[in-house]
């Protein structure tokens, strides 16, 4: 049986987007994952973090907590942050829905981690935070 | 990011090299911009061939500059050959109004079809 886990806390600055997903794809490697399946887990974090940066602290001061959890072939990452919270999840949920009106963010954030992940679950709170969490085992379509 | 600008005719070719992401997403989108409006430019070919990473960043950089080439009255075209992008541009939708050439030679020839 394989167990290993880590922890990352960043500041909600967007340099830090690169860092983060290069780390959990270093600490997911020992998973020998597929090329294909690096690199859904790094856009699907990729999509979380920012999720945090932009509309959960929108662009203010904070931390981002990422959890990765192994067990067995199976991946599991947290993303928590303490901003805004979400109100409507449902709504915020839908692809192409987005809070940004110029019309520069696709909305697509929740729909990539949905489709490049196994299954992806959020919780979150008004003004305390929101936590998403996703789930992959790795190579599943090779079987 | 590093962005390398070619013209050829009224074509502006923008070949991205490295990660984009939300973090160069509004660099990139500004660059960009201010060649397109800087000059007689007419189509886009995005080159996304030399990128190693995207995330949905990257669909609102080509959403918001093909609405400005389509508002000039030109077409645009994308460049990529990896299955992470391709998968990424399926489910945005964007190759239903886009179309994905494997290389320049496609994209350019892809432009005179269009």
């Amino acid at each position: 049986m394989r167990e290993n886990s880590a922890k990352i806390v960043v500041m909600s600055k967007s340099e830090n987007e690169s860092f983060v997903r290069a780390a959990v794809a270093a600490f997911v490697s020992q998973l020998d994952p597929t090329l294909e399946e690096m690199a859904d887990i790094k856009t699907a974090v990729s999509e979380a973090v920012t999720n945090s940066i932009v509309h959960g602290y929108a662009e203010k001061k904070g931390n981002i907590t990422v959890d990765i959890y192994i067990k067995d072939d199976k991946v599991k990452i947290t993303v928590t942050d303490n901003g805004c919270g979400i109100a409507d999840i449902k709504e915020a949920m839908q692809p192409l829905f987005t809070t940004n009106t110029d019309g520069e963010r696709s909305g697509m954030g929740f729909t990539v981690m949905e489709t490049f992940m196994d299954n992806i679950s959020v919780h979150s709170i008004v003004d305390v935070g929101t936590k998403v969490t996703m789930e992959k085992t790795i190579g599943l379509k090779t079987l | 990011m590093q962005i390398i600008f070619q013209t050829k005719e009224k074509t502006l070719i923008v070949k991205l090299i490295g990660e984009l992401d939300h973090h160069v997403a509004g660099g990139v989108k500004e660059r960009i911009d201010k060649k397109i409006t800087s000059g007689a430019i007419k189509n886009l070919i995005f080159d996304f061939s030399a990128l190693s990473f995207m995330d949905s960043s990257g669909i609102g950089v080509v959403i918001g500059r093909y609405k400005l080439i389509k508002s000039l009255g030109g077409s645009t075209v994308i460049v990529s050959n990896a299955k992470s992008i391709d998968r990424l541009l399926n489910i945005a939708g964007i190759k239903k109004i886009i179309s994905v050439e494997n290389d320049i030679e496609g994209a350019v020839s892809a432009l005179k079809e269009g």
